[in-house]
């Protein structure tokens, strides 16, 4: 019990001090909201009255619990831009986002695992070093810049993928996948260098393990020792920076959504920052980070799910 | 006349540390027999470990070996890696120093075993349960179904050494190896372990080759004794002959080095050398001690063989 | 060679030669970066126009050479904000452990959760843009991190002989910290930095690709690659040869820092 309650713990606590951090920044650094809705000419009068309205003459503490009451029902607050409840803003762009950051986390992981293992297995010679370079480009090359390429090549020479935008699941599957994979790849392949990188470490150290000398004296082949014994352990290691991976996807979404013209949360954030829409990029940015925080406690329990060491 | 299980022939192996080659094993030449507990016994670098790792094929890459090793007259030096796979746990097997970390902690220890005979059987599951049981009886664990389903980290040093035996065993091996498979453990577990392996070989007709630096625990154990030094045999022969009367000087002092066979009082002995670090090693040169005017005396002492070679010279 | 100094090397010499195109910069470019002509716009790469022209007609090379300014700029400066305030916080948490020590690392921990370019959006938002507010949130984004390598190279150090035995002897915390911590965690700090540094780059460009980071007339990679998008068809170098610009550069620190991490590393 005592691993569960610490996970849970924990997990509260962040949530707590992310959503006070996000709330300070955005309420106590200079620069009122009202005066930036309105623009700098405004009058100190207009300026009151604006604050009265959007509640922000409350004493702090008290705008920070209304705030996260408000979030606890599923009220978002008011977008200053669309006149809307956040809530309302979001519903239809959720889902984009979230094919989007699904599709690149499973592309993460069936490209990345099998990549990582066939590198650990090539290591020493030139051939590995070659790969490790091209994971270290895969690292250093902006996802969004990714994309361009992407568009380039397969949707405007090779006209494979539509170049922009998004087509709903519920019109056509085939369609919708395409309209989302340039986009996922792009996300996908700096979080796959990552992968191959963590995973081809940890197999190699794994492979000076005694467990792996018992395996060989049980007459076990190379194929039997790396999928039975060797890369469950090395996966163990590989499952901490998932949570990191997790983090930059859907980091790695925001601009990414901006290349391909998807109306997801990210390009929401965008656009409400251009117009200062403060209710809803407080509100956007805590769902993001909530999303994050949530993934790396379910990443902690799938830990509890692997290593048999770990007690609940 | 004992049936002949491992024959080993001018054995040598060189490991190459840095572009240079360094002698490891040298002229390595023993037998072991049906039914007969081969003990092999040295200080930490004597190269024991690696006698073993020839004989399983699994030394490391750095190494090359020359010299015969036939396990029932078959010649396993430059067997093929798929010809390997055959041969251990089924001809032969290991048992290691280290019950912490020779198991993967994510797997339940029931298939560590079990899977043996899935590799090299043709068993169903439910055969392969059974004899996974059976053998989990045999080492003398008690509950084997719940311990089947157990994970190591759940299980004693004790326990975990005798899955290790079971690992061994559970394919019938002609000949096992047990690499110092007590010095990881406290005494009263040691004693434990060594009566289940002395209990093993008398039931079953194996063969087996029993490494440990510890006099004491070889003793016990072993109808017939190697003693190494820097990679070489000091001397063979039958236990109770080599203690009732050690020909080597080198062997006469590692007897005197035992607690329990000292006089009472006296102050306990121990080898004034060190085994030399392989790197300190020149071919043809053993045993590859440099010698100096303080310790002339000891090494002409304990090694009379550097005497006359260097009177030949 | 071995293959980990390959890596420190790659590093290396990809570092220098675009710090020696940022000082060039200074003096002299082959154009003004600003000379627009629209005459000669979205020209193909040529020996008069090296990388090509943009849509007003400048030369692209010309403003890569000014953009190298601007990255070296934000990274360098953001660098020195984090390490400031990181060393500030961890010091504390290492300095003092216990209570504070938790709080801090608690706090720490969780603003980590938050992907870093998410955080410089936040901040960005509230400060609003430009190359100023830009490099301020891009040091507050690396804070954390900082404050992380620094609080570890402090307790590491607490423990040691020398350190416990000078505080003893009532060497004052200051002396502590510049005669014994500092030297012990330098090589940390250089690893962390060199590897921020890529982050910086890499959060930079993403930012002003979205118009939320540096504003014209700064020149800036990123703004760059947001005003070639449009051209993606007809003029596929713009957007190829400054995007591959912004990759060198964060892979040249990132494999310097690799490299140093290894070397580091080895001589333990
Ligand atoms: N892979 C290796 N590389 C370099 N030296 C080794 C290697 N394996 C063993 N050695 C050296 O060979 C000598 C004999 O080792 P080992 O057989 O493990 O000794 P023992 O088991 O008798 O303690 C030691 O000096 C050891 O350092
Ligand atoms: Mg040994």
């Amino acid at each position: 019990m005592r691993f569960l309650v610490k996970k849970l713990v924990s997990f509260i606590a962040t949530i707590f001090i992310v959503s006070l951090l996000i709330f300070f920044i955005f309420n106590i650094l200079p620069g009122s909201p009202a005066q930036a809705i309105l623009g700098v000419d405004a009058d100190e009068q207009q300026v009151k009255l604006l604050e009265e309205e959007l509640g922000l003459n409350e004493p702090l503490h008290l705008r920070y619990i209304h705030w996260i009451i408000g979030i606890a029902q599923g009220d978002l607050g008011v977008s200053y831009k669309y006149g809307q409840p956040v809530a309302e803003v979001l519903k239809d762009r959720i889902p984009i986002s979230f094919s989007l950051a699904v599709i690149a986390l499973i592309l993460t992981v069936v490209i990345g695992i099998p990549l990582g293992i066939l590198i650990a297995k090539t290591d020493g010679k030139w051939s590995s070093i070659i790969l490790s370079m091209i994971t270290q480009l895969g690292i250093s090359t902006p996802s969004f810049w990714l994309g361009f390429i992407l568009i380039m090549v397969f949707a405007v020479k090779f006209g494979l993928f539509p170049t922009y935008g998004f087509i709903p699941w519920s019109e056509n599957l085939g369609e919708a996948l395409k309209s989302v994979f340039l986009p996922s790849l792009a996300i996908a392949v700096g979080n796959i260098a990552i992968v191959i990188r963590y995973l081809k470490n940890s197999i190699l150290d794994q492979t000076k393990e005694d467990y792996v000398r018992t395996a060989i004296v049980k007459g076990l082949g190379a194929n039997e020792i790396m999928y039975n014994h060797v890369l469950r352990n090395a996966l163990l290691p590989v499952l901490t920076v998932l949570g990191l991976i997790t983090a930059d996807t859907l980091g790695g979404s925001i601009i990414i959504e901006n290349v391909f013209a998807l109306p997801g949360l990210g390009s929401l954030l965008v656009t409400s920052i251009e117009s200062r829409d403060f209710p809803l990029i407080q509100s956007l940015i805590l769902i993001i980070s909530l999303i994050i925080i949530l993934a790396n406690f379910t990443v902690d329990l799938l830990y509890k799910v692997i290593d048999p060491r770990i007690r609940v | 006349m004992a049936k002949l299980m491992l024959e080993v022939n001018n054995l040598n192996v060189s490991i190459k540390v840095k572009q240079k080659v360094y002698p490891a094993l040298e002229d390595i030449t023993f037998k072991v027999n049906e039914n007969q507990v081969v003990g092999v016994v040295g200080e930490s670098g004597s190269g024991k470990s690696l006698t073993a790792q020839s004989i399983l094929g699994i030394l490391p890459a750095n190494t090359e070996v020359t010299g015969s090793i036939k396990l029932e007259n078959d010649e396993l030096i430059n067997k093929s890696s798929k010809a390997w796979q055959k041969l251990r746990s089924n001809e032969v097997s290991l048992i290691f120093q280290e019950p912490m970390t020779a198991l993967n902690p994510l797997m339940k220890v029931g298939k560590q075993i079990s899977e043996v005979l899935r590799k090299h059987t043709n068993y169903s599951n439910n055969e392969c349960y059974r004899k996974t049981i059976d053998i989990l009886k045999e080492v003398g664990l008690k509950r084997p179904e719940s311990i089947y389903h157990s994970y190591t980290h759940e299980l004693s040093g004790g326990m975990r050494q005798r899955i290790v035996i079971a690992i061994a065993l559970v394919n019938n091996p002609k000949l096992i190896i047990a690499d110092e498979p007590t010095t990881a453990l406290d005494v009263t577990i040691q004693a434990q372990i060594i009566d289940l392996l002395k209990d093993i070989m008398k039931k079953r007709n194996g063969a087996m080759l029993f490494i440990s630096h510890d006099w004491g625990v070889i003793s016990q154990v072993c109808d017939y004794v190697l003693v190494m030094y820097a990679g070489k045999i000091v001397e063979q022969g039958p236990m109770e002959n080599l203690i009732s009367n050690p020909q080597h000087p080198y062997t006469k002092g590692l007897l005197k080095a035992i607690p329990d066979f000292k006089k009472r009082g006296e102050a306990l002995y121990s080898i004034p050398l060190r085994v030399p670090a392989l790197t300190e090693r020149r071919k043809g040169n053993w045993p590859y001690i440099e010698i100096t005017e303080e310790n002339k005396q000891v090494v002409a002492d304990i090694f009379p063989e550097i005497l006359q070679r260097e009177t030949k010279e | 060679m071995q293959r980990k100094s390959i890596t420190l090397y790659i590093g290396a010499v990809l570092v220098s030669i675009l710090f020696l195109m940022m000082i060039v910069s200074f003096f002299w470019t082959p154009y003004g970066p600003n000379e627009m002509n629209t005459k000669i716009a979205l020209q193909a790469p040529s020996w008069t126009y090296p990388f090509g022209t943009d849509n007003f007609g400048r030369d692209i090379f010309s403003r890569i050479l000014e953009g190298s300014k601007t990255a070296f700029l934000v990274g360098i400066t953001s660098i020195m904000i984090a390490l400031t305030f990181g060393f500030i916080i961890g010091g504390i948490a290492g300095y003092f452990g216990g209570i504070v020590d938790e709080v801090l690392m608690r706090i720490i921990d969780s603003i980590l959760a938050i992907p870093g370019i998410l955080f410089a959006i936040m901040l960005v938002s509230v400060f609003n843009t430009g190359m100023q507010n830009t490099i301020l949130a891009l040091g507050i984004m690396g804070i954390p991190t900082f404050a992380r390598v620094i609080r570890s190279g402090f307790m590491q150090v607490k423990e040691f002989d020398f350190v416990k035995s000078s505080k003893v002897k009532g060497a004052g915390s200051f002396r502590i910290i510049f005669k014994h911590i500092l030297p012990n965690i330098f090589s940390q700090i250089i690893v962390a930095s060199t590897l921020f540094f890529s982050g910086a780059i890499l959060a930079e460009s993403g930012l002003s690709y979205l118009g939320l980071g540096v504003q014209p007339p700064d020149p800036s990679w990123g703004r760059m690659l947001s005003e070639a998008q449009a051209y993606m068809t007809n003029a596929p170098w713009y957007i190829g040869i400054t995007g591959i610009f912004i990759v060198l550069l964060v892979l040249g620190f990132n494999m310097l820092g690799d490299g140093l991490r290894d070397l580091k590393e080895k001589r333990n």
